[in-house]
């Protein structure tokens, strides 16, 4: 497919194979954590948060910071794509699934955007938030989310880039159709799907 | 292979084969390269240019850089790419690329991080974060001289200052670490009087700010202190990465 070589070039150490099968096209392996974020960080309290479900729903739901907490938790390990070409292998998250909350709302449309405190918000379809694909996160490693990476919580869609992750995340809108979001609007494809390579509008 | 339409060949995202046509060194870490693209596309100051290198074997590695120049400048980009030690890409560009060599990119990309002519602009830039600032700097001299903008451009010690002689009135530089001989500017971590002096108005325009998540975050307070509000301040960031 690509006859195109950079001279000279050969690259670091190749990732070993059973790694390598866990890293999309085009990503590399980041140990760290990199932050990437559009603006300021927001400074969210738990003792004002809110998640909330509402939109296109038969009964719209909001939960408290310790209502929340008294939700099903489970623990997701998981690997992490950025699109800016990072990827982290088996890290873990803490949160409740967003199988637990959507059902209690009654979706009736097949789109969501998500929207999160400081103005940020991205769109995902129903299908790639439900049979357990994604999380609202409230923990990372086993500690609380830091505030930097989306504390006190965050969404959790592996599968997909991590913008999709909206960080201090406050709410799920259920659309009934797919409306692009701050980053899908700004050159950044509609879905994301890493492994598809869907950087970019035109991918 | 389909025929492809003249939109089509200049839109974002199509791999192309650009030329290295010139190489500046800036610093003993920095170097810019011009390249040529025969698909070249206009971009905003501020937007990205995907690299990919290829091995022989296959193997591939790819990293964003920004782009430092105007988009008056046609049929090339300059990309100023800073060496990271433990990188992969940006050693190959440091160690191996000369002029005529043929380097593999796509772009431009995303529209956030910006400028349309907005102002009064703030451009906070730390390190290598002043690279998308500088492309904003030159197509607003080019362009729009008389129109307000002001970078505050912090770094280590004055052998780190990228683009020095392209650094005018309308530029402050800080000094982190080391100060040049007889300097009698700031010194420091960029602070509120630095904002204060730099800024022509507090409650009105907008920032960018581009630099290690450190620097933006430190920087970024200082702007929300003075009175920018947040959807004021725009900001990329990068480098070392974050405690997990």
């Amino acid at each position: 497919m690509c006859a195109f070589i950079s001279r000279g070039f050969k690259g670091r150490e190749r990732t070993p194979d059973e790694l390598a099968a866990r890293l999309p096209p085009g990503q590399y392996v980041e140990s760290g954590f990199p932050v990437l974020t559009a603006g300021p960080t927001p400074d969210v309290h738990t003792d004002t948060w809110r998640f909330r479900i509402d939109g296109m729903v038969a009964k719209q739901q909001e939960w408290t910071w310790e209502q929340f907490a008294q939700l099903p938790f489970e623990t997701v390990p998981c690997d992490i794509h950025c699109v800016t070409k990072w990827s982290k292998l088996g890290t873990s998250f803490g949160g409740v699934s967003v199988d637990t909350l959507l059902p209690l709302a009654e979706p009736l449309g097949a789109y969501a955007t998500i929207w999160s405190y400081g103005g940020y918000t991205t769109n995902l379809a129903i299908d790639d938030l439900t049979g357990g694909k994604a999380w609202v996160v409230t923990e990372h490693e086993g500690e609380a989310l830091p505030r930097q990476h989306g504390g006190p919580a965050r969404l959790l869609v592996p599968h997909l880039y991590f913008w999709k992750s909206a960080k201090w995340v406050a709410g799920l809108r259920v659309m009934d159709h797919n409306e692009p979001g701050f980053w899908e609007m700004n050159g950044y494809h509609i879905r994301g799907d890493p492994w598809k390579e869907q950087r970019y509008w035109s991918d | 292979m389909e025929r492809l339409t003249p939109v089509e060949q200049r839109a974002p995202g199509r791999w192309q084969i650009g030329t290295v046509t010139s190489i500046k060194r800036e610093t003993p870490r920095v170097k810019s390269f011009r390249i040529a693209l025969p698909m070249w596309m206009e971009h905003l100051p501020g937007q990205h240019y995907d690299v990919r290198l290829s091995a022989p074997d296959g193997y591939q590695a790819e990293r964003s850089y920004s782009i430092a120049s105007s988009p008056l400048d046609r049929g090339e980009i300059e990309l100023t790419i800073d060496r990271l030690e433990d990188g992969e890409v940006s050693p190959y560009f440091d160690d191996v690329v000369v002029e005529g060599d043929e380097v593999e990119v796509r772009g431009p990309f995303t529209s956030y991080f910006v400028w349309r002519g907005e102002h009064p602009v703030l451009l906070v830039g730390g390190g290598s974060g002043v690279v998308p600032l500088m492309a904003m700097m030159r197509h607003r001299r080019r362009t729009m001289p008389e129109l307000p903008m002001r970078l505050v451009y912090s770094v280590r010690a004055a052998e780190d200052v990228i683009y020095a002689d392209e650094l005018g009135e309308d530029a402050v530089l800080t000094f982190t670490r080391a100060a040049p001989e007889g300097w009698d500017g700031h010194r420091g971590r960029i602070d509120e009087t630095l904002v204060a002096q730099s800024a022509t108005s507090l409650t009105s325009g907008i920032a960018f700010v581009c630099g290690s998540n450190g620097f933006v975050e430190s920087a970024t307070g200082l702007l929300l202190e003075s009175g920018f509000e947040p959807q004021r301040i725009r900001t990329e960031r990068f480098g070392p990465t974050g405690q997990p």
